[in-house]
């Protein structure tokens, strides 16, 4: 699956998800699930508040000497015995990965899931090679089979109710219609099983890289995360430079807020730290391991005022809240990432002119920022990101020059009293003419104004 | 005491009665309101929109309009909290006028915030009637810190009941400019917010920002429901 990027339609794609029922009632429910699991996960946490300090400050750290980092896991995990590549872009890295597979004549492909690889549009590259590349994780086997992208980080086929799963799995596999997760789970398990056992190679991404030991941690439920990365004799990881944490001692804080923010669980059913490919007297592992480490801008990034945004540890709590994302979905951002960190990271990822009504897609409430469990100032970088598009010129002319007005009204007693006047008289008018959206919307400005009522 | 009203540009163009009632409790409550003739608005709409130059030539103007020592009382939340956290960053590279900034955060008072803290008006027996629910706006709420006030100041009621709303906390959809670029959403989360609304059984909705409550109005006559959508600056005005 490679879509075009279609953020720049942000508006209509809104339109069209508001008109789709049967999404906005998955997504208003599923949020609303995940937004009491997560409450209710750390309720009992005492130290919530320090802990997310602490994280903050670690990601901070990272951030401030990543390229110190970089090179530090590069160097452990290459003494642990992994292959460590670097890749600038996404070309480089889909044509590196593609690269490895094929001088070992891997053709069956196992995938956990992972966004970076969303993000760098691996699997239709793969597919293109003539490899079979199969999703794994169960929502992402969902939205593979039904040929979409992941609407969420984490619950990638959140948009999806269970009848529209029981109902493709019938039309797809062949199999009776249920609309009952048991089932369908099980249904998936049996046509996975078969996909591990013969697979050449398996690709995972990573949730953390602990730079002292050069490990790869991942944090999965259902098991396919452990069978990608251990049973087919190639494990290949594709993870994003940012992932970095100094240490491995640094993982339990992290361990305690990234389920809890996610899906509100105390823990992630499995916890899996690779260090290195399988050595001699080791129960499992894949004989060779190959991590594939992606820049795509994020060195930029990290240089400028965004950084902020690269503190991210992918735990999807700022969509949950979104009003905008729970209202539309993630699809109608229009790439790899939606919701509050995504509107931001693919407008700064895919440059403004791919995607500037992006930074607007969003009421800065700030529910976001109340839940990041390591602090992103999500408010503070899509306002920076508003600047941004404001001084590149991506804003409406029209907006413009009433902007420019506004700051002259706005400095200007006399002019604003005129203005307050004027819109008084002319807003039968302004509501006939295009100002319907808005004025329309709005009462009519007060006979009298406060400023001339008080004495 | 003599307090700087900033009467915000909203509640002066669309909903002077705010206003006025601001004007009236304050008074009972031993303030002397004064109305600086000058004052315009806080600059948020441009400064929400990424227009920092206009941001910023609205905050100048602010800070010589309020300028001196005596408190500043405002019947919004969100202007509040532009005063108090945004003046900051705009003046970041202009000493003066940044310790002009900061000074003016800490004068600046949300009207319930002045009512709780300042007044005790909570203590002071208003009168209510019917039945009252209550939308806590975003920067009220999280930008400013405002939860308790107002709620201690509704409950407080002598006569009314309040009953409060599933989700105050979640945004209307108004957003400011927000309402304009993205209307189709906008509507849609103002329909959330008057769906849980209706669910409360009240006959009055309130809050503290004229911006939110102009939306949440807007989507009640989409609707076709009565119920009344007041600031709480009237309601606890008509209990004095």
């Amino acid at each position: 699956m490679s879509p075009e990027q279609t953020s720049l339609a942000f508006r209509e794609n809104s339109v069209r998800a508001l008109e789709d029922a049967a999404l906005r009632a998955a997504m208003k429910q599923a949020a609303d699930t995940f937004g009491t699991k997560r409450a209710d996960a750390f309720a009992p946490v005492a130290d919530l508040e320090a802990l997310r300090d602490r994280a903050s400050d670690i990601r901070e750290e990272v951030l401030a000497n990543l390229t110190m980092y970089v090179d530090r896991f590069v160097a452990s995990a290459t003494h642990a015995g992994a292959v460590v590549h670097r890749a600038n872009d996404a070309a480089a890295a889909r044509e590196l990965i593609r690269k490895i597979l094929a001088d070992r004549g891997a053709r069956r492909i196992v995938k956990g899931k992972s966004m970076v690889s969303e993000e760098v549009d691996l699997n239709s590259h793969l597919e293109a090679a003539g490899m079979e590349v199969v999703e794994t994780d169960l929502g992402e086997y969902i939205i593979q089979m039904e040929g979409e992208t992941p609407s969420h980080i984490i619950v990638p086929a959140i948009h999806k109710n269970r009848r529209q799963v029981g109902k493709l799995f019938a039309d797809r596999l062949g199999v009776p219609y249920s609309d009952d997760p048991q089932v369908l789970t099980k249904i998936a398990r049996k046509a996975l099983r078969e996909k591990f056992l013969t697979a050449d190679a398996g690709i995972s991404g990573a949730n953390f890289a602990a730079a002292d030991t050069g490990s790869l941690v991942l944090l999965t439920n259902e098991g396919n995360g452990r069978m990608v990365t251990t049973v087919p004799p190639l494990h290949v990881a594709i993870l994003s430079i940012e992932k970095m944490l100094p240490s491995l001692t640094d993982l339990p804080a992290f361990l305690r807020l990234l389920p809890r923010s996610a899906t509100g669980q105390t823990i992630t059913s499995y916890v899996s730290v690779i260090t290195g490919p399988r050595k001699a007297g080791d129960a499992t592992g894949a004989k060779e391991l190959h991590i594939v480490l992606l820049d795509n801008g994020r060195t930029e990034i990290n240089a400028g005022e965004s950084r902020g945004i690269l503190k991210c540890i992918r735990c999807g709590a700022c969509m949950n809240v979104c009003p905008v994302y729970r209202t539309v979905g993630g699809h109608a951002y229009g790439w790899t990432y939606p919701g509050p960190m995504g509107m931001i990271l693919t407008t700064l990822l895919t440059g403004m002119a791919k995607s500037h009504p992006l930074v607007d897609a969003s009421t800065v409430c700030g529910a976001c920022v109340e839940v990041c469990p390591v602090r992103v100032p999500l408010v503070d970088l899509i306002l920076e990101l508003r600047r941004r598009k404001v001084r590149e010129g991506f804003s409406d002319p029209k907006e413009k020059r009433g902007m420019a007005l506004f700051g002259k009204a706005a400095a200007s007693p006399l002019l604003f009293a005129l203005g307050q006047r004027l819109a008084g008289l002319l807003w039968p008018v302004v509501r006939s003419m295009g100002g319907k959206d808005v004025a329309g919307r709005m009462p009519a400005p007060a006979k009298t104004p406060l400023r001339r009522k008080l004495p | 005491m003599r307090v700087l009203l900033f009467g915000t540009c909203l509640v002066d163009t669309f909903f002077p009665e705010a206003g006025e009632a601001t004007v009236r409790l304050l008074r009972r409550f031993g303030a002397e309101p004064v109305f600086p003739r000058g004052q315009t608005c806080c600059g948020q709409p441009a400064f929400n929109a990424g227009y920092e130059a206009q941001a910023r030539a609205a905050a100048e103007h602010f800070l010589w309009e309020f300028d001196g020592d005596a408190p500043i009382v405002t019947p919004s939340g969100s202007c509040a909290a532009m005063v108090k956290h945004h003046y900051p960053w705009l003046f970041r590279d202009d000493p003066k006028r940044l310790a002009q900034a900061k000074r003016a955060g800490e004068r600046i008072h949300e009207l319930t915030q002045f009512l709780v803290h300042v007044a005790k008006a909570h203590e002071a027996g208003l009168r209510g009637r019917g039945t009252v629910t209550y939308h806590s706006s975003c920067h009220l709420t999280r930008s400013l810190g405002v939860r308790e006030e107002p709620l201690t100041l509704l409950s407080s009621l002598k006569g009314g009941t309040f009953v409060p709303m599933p989700d105050a906390a979640r945004c209307c959809g108004f957003g400011g400019t927000f309402m304009a670029k993205l209307p189709e959403i906008s509507c849609a989360l103002a329909d959330e917010k008057a769906a849980s609304i209706e669910a409360t059984g009240a006959d009055t909705v309130t809050g503290c920002d004229s911006g939110c409550l102009m939306n949440i109005a807007d989507a009640m006559r989409r609707r076709g429901t009565k119920i009344r959508v007041a600031h709480i600056a009237q309601l606890l005005a008509e209990g004095l």
